[in-house]
């Protein structure tokens, strides 16, 4: 049992908690993930370490409601426990003194990417940070964003906060107006990073992208994440999550992404018409974290 | 307690024919995962003990990779002391009802068996199974007596047979352990791999369970290699042995072109989604497999995994279940009772053939694999015929979902983060063939994670030896 310490919403739905992993506090680099399982008839979902505190024992993990687990997640509070939590998997971003490096976030992609930024920061870099979202209301984290930023663009889809535009025009014009440019990292929808990988493509900058396929284990020992880049097959959650996007073979990954996208929807449906099963089984294992004495559940 | 058979003399006994295994009707059993094999009752178990010639050396001991004490098992078993039977079984097979259960018998125990050369073996599977069931049934596991404490720590990295047994020796010499798993669960292959109708998970459960009174602790949710290192598990968290055990759970695929395609799969991913995640469960738990109901489903490969796989997609609705095997099926790995079984349930068997590509529709799903036959030509390096295509023999087979099932390698995650532990060219851990021990003071290493894919009681076996020279360097700090 991984106790939550602190949770709150970053916009309507996405929520960051602070979880109690001492082990994983001490090890995690940025752009490292964990898989996460709520109750004991839940599904394993991967979800990237935004940041951690060695000291309290703590990692920092943020989430976007959009199928069942993720709903069930951020219906979690601090004083309640997540069942299963392990890691930190996957490679560590590079990170080293390229010179400029451009930090594309998207969405909540912006909280895979922060973590990046604090370290590309740290390492020297001139720190050119883009932040993406449909409208202000989805646009996160950014007074810690714009503390690690040398340069900071807000971006929205509607105009409705910072300018109005995508992340890939922004880019653009800074390519245009003849930065230089030594190091791309784009994290948020999969549309956003091919786009952004077409960008830097004819300008040959090298441009890294943080990919989100389907996964069991996350150590692997499935294959079913995946991925195809430059022609090879690389398992993401051990040979990535990071990869170069000039190689990546995005079609299949969109491709994959959908495979269970029926089933995603069924269970997502019945979730929101009567949360209450998955809610008094989460909840469950908080109490058999509080009343260890009670022995675990029976039913 | 039934009434006790009295000794018959050796004629006699060779007259009673081999006991068979109640099973689950096979039409039946092809929709659920219930348990295959219903396992004996008291009256066969009697019976089939009544053939044992109580050999003076006896054979089947030798054939064990454990050293089982088979001969005193049946002996009690014989006298209805079901219990004393376990407890003996107990004192060098800390799994006995997953053993009596998973191991290929054919080649070990019984294929020794004096009995085998003019009648058939006696059934030592099914006994040690019908011993294990009673005493747990029962409720009264006569788990053996633990040495004082040693205050030595000891690490096993892995929860499955190979750990699981090393666990139990050392534990039982006193030392103090500690099994580290990267999954949510305790059980390895056992858990992920084997099936249920195979192997039921609660069977595991419950031997587990048993190892956590014998005072082992487990610590699921760790990654050894990630979460802690090798050098941390000594140097930080006091550790004065440890015991790889990681198996050989990395996914081969074939590397042939539409393998990218979703509804291709690993047998890996396959097996863990409907056992270890329960997706064939679809009411109760959340995590999807790809839809098997009324579509054609095809497994490449001839081993048991191939053989768990096709019976699993079976069980999952599907129209046509296929083994698509590139030899012919007397090369077949597989033990013969699941080739048996899987016939029985209705698998259809395209033995010499290979796949060449799998094929998409305009969705961009997987809609049909390109297949070549096979013939065999002279016997490779291995001692099988090797499969060699015919030419101009291709042809297409609609199928909606594909498993792959041929075999794994060695999982890099622990050996790339000890890199002052040597490795073979596969990636395999070097551990000394007697000792198990690695290059690396304080580390040794066995099951599948050493040898290659192999059965669950080789790893046991594998556990047991690492277990003796770990207690030998624990007692005399000599590497």
């Amino acid at each position: 049992m991984f106790p939550i310490k602190e949770s709150r919403f970053l916009s309507e739905d996405v929520k960051l908690f602070r979880v109690q992993a001492p082990r994983i506090a001490r090890k995690r680099q940025a752009g490292q993930f964990v898989i996460v399982r709520i109750h004991e008839h839940g599904e394993r979902i991967p979800l990237t370490i935004a940041d951690s505190d060695v000291d309290e024992g703590t990692i920092t993990i943020i989430v976007q409601g959009i199928g069942k687990t993720t709903r069930l997640l951020n219906e979690l509070e601090a004083g309640d426990a997540i069942l299963d939590v392990v890691g930190p998997l996957g490679e560590a971003s590079e990170v080293k003194d390229f010179g400029t490096v451009v930090v594309i976030g998207g969405g909540v992609g912006t909280a895979i990417a922060y973590p990046t930024a604090v370290a590309m920061k740290q390492a020297g870099n001139h720190v050119i940070t883009i932040v993406g979202a449909r409208n202000s209301s989805l646009l996160i984290l950014e007074d810690e964003v714009r503390a690690t930023s040398d340069e900071l663009y807000l971006m929205t889809d509607d105009g409705s906060y910072g300018e109005q535009g995508f992340v890939t025009q922004k880019l653009q014009s800074l390519i245009d107006q003849g930065r230089t440019i030594d190091h791309v990292l784009a994290i948020g929808p999969i549309p956003m990073m091919q786009a952004v990988a077409e960008v830097t493509r004819p300008h040959q900058i090298p441009t890294i992208v943080s990919l989100n396929p389907i996964m069991v284990d996350g150590t692997g020992m499935c294959g079913g994440c995946r991925v195809y880049v430059g022609g090879q097959c690389k398992f993401a959650c051990v040979d990535g999550p990071e990869f170069d996007a000039h190689q990546v073979d995005f079609a299949n990954l969109v491709q994959r992404n959908r495979m269970y996208r029926q089933r995603e929807q069924e269970s997502l449906e019945q979730f929101e018409q009567d949360p209450t099963h998955d809610l008094e089984e989460a909840h469950h294992c908080q109490m058999e974290q509080r009343f260890p004495e009670a022995g675990p559940r029976t039913v | 307690m039934t009434t006790m058979v009295d000794k018959l003399p050796p004629k006699e006994r060779t007259k009673i024919p081999r006991q068979t295994m109640p099973e689950q009707d096979a039409c039946e059993r092809a929709h659920n995962f219930r348990e295959v094999n219903l396992g004996l009752d008291e009256a066969i178990a009697q019976r089939e003990s009544q053939r044992c010639l109580t050999c003076a050396d006896p054979k089947c001991t030798h054939g064990c990779p454990v050293g089982v004490q088979i001969r005193e098992v049946v002996d009690l078993v014989r006298e209805g002391e079901y219990l004393s039977a376990a407890a003996k079984l107990r004192e060098d097979n800390v799994l006995p009802a997953v053993t009596g259960r998973v191991c290929p018998q054919e080649n070990q125990c019984e294929g020794a068996c004096v009995l085998a050369r003019r009648f058939n073996s006696l059934a030592i599977g099914y006994i040690e199974r019908f011993v294990a069931d009673y005493e747990r049934e029962t409720g009264q596991v006569g788990l053996p007596e633990r040495a004082p404490a040693t205050g030595k720590k000891v690490a096993i990295v892995g929860s499955g047979p190979a750990g699981l047994s090393c666990a139990g020796d050392l534990a039982l010499k006193g030392h103090g352990v500690t099994v580290f798993e990267a999954l949510h669960e305790i059980g390895g292959v056992l858990i992920y791999g084997i099936p249920e109708f195979r192997l039921p998970k609660e069977i595991v459960r419950q031997e587990v369970d048993n190892m956590r009174a014998m005072g082992i602790d487990f610590q699921t949710n760790v990654v050894i290699g990630k979460t802690v290192t090798i050098d941390e598990l000594f140097e930080e968290e006091g550790y004065d042995a440890v015991f790889i055990a990681t198996g050989a759970g990395l996914p081969k695929f074939m590397n042939i072109p539409g393998e990218e395609l979703p509804g291709v799969y690993s047998a890996n991913e396959f097996l863990t989604r409907v056992n270890l995640m329960k997706a064939y469960d679809r009411d109760q738990y959340d995590s999807p497999i790809y839809e098997c109901r009324d579509r054609n489903v095809a497994i490449i490969g001839g081993g048991n995994t191939a053989m768990d796989s096709v019976r699993s997609a079976l069980r999952l609705g599907a129209k046509n279940a296929y083994i698509i095997y590139r030899r012919s099926e007397e090369e077949m790995p597989a033990r013969g009772e699941e080739v048996h079984h899987a016939k029985d349930e209705g698998v259809q068997f395209m033995n010499l053939h290979n796949p060449l590509e799998f094929i998409g529709n305009e969705e961009g799903n997987l809609s049909g694999v390109k297949l070549i036959k096979m013939e065999l030509g002279e016997a490779d390096e291995s001692g099988r015929r090797k499969p060699i295509p015919i030419e101009g023999s291709e042809f297409v087979m609609p199928i909606d979902v594909a498993v792959v099932a041929i075999g794994t390698g060695a999982n890099p995650l622990v050996q790339s983060t000890t890199p002052d532990m040597a490795t073979n060219k596969w990636g395999y851990i070097v551990a000394d063939d007697e000792t198990l021990r690695t290059n690396k003071r304080g580390v040794f290493a066995g099951g599948d994670i050493v040898s290659g894919a192999a059965t669950v009681i080789l790893a046991m076996g594998a556990g047991r030896t690492a277990a003796r020279s770990m207690h030998a360097f624990l007692e005399t700090g000599q590497w």
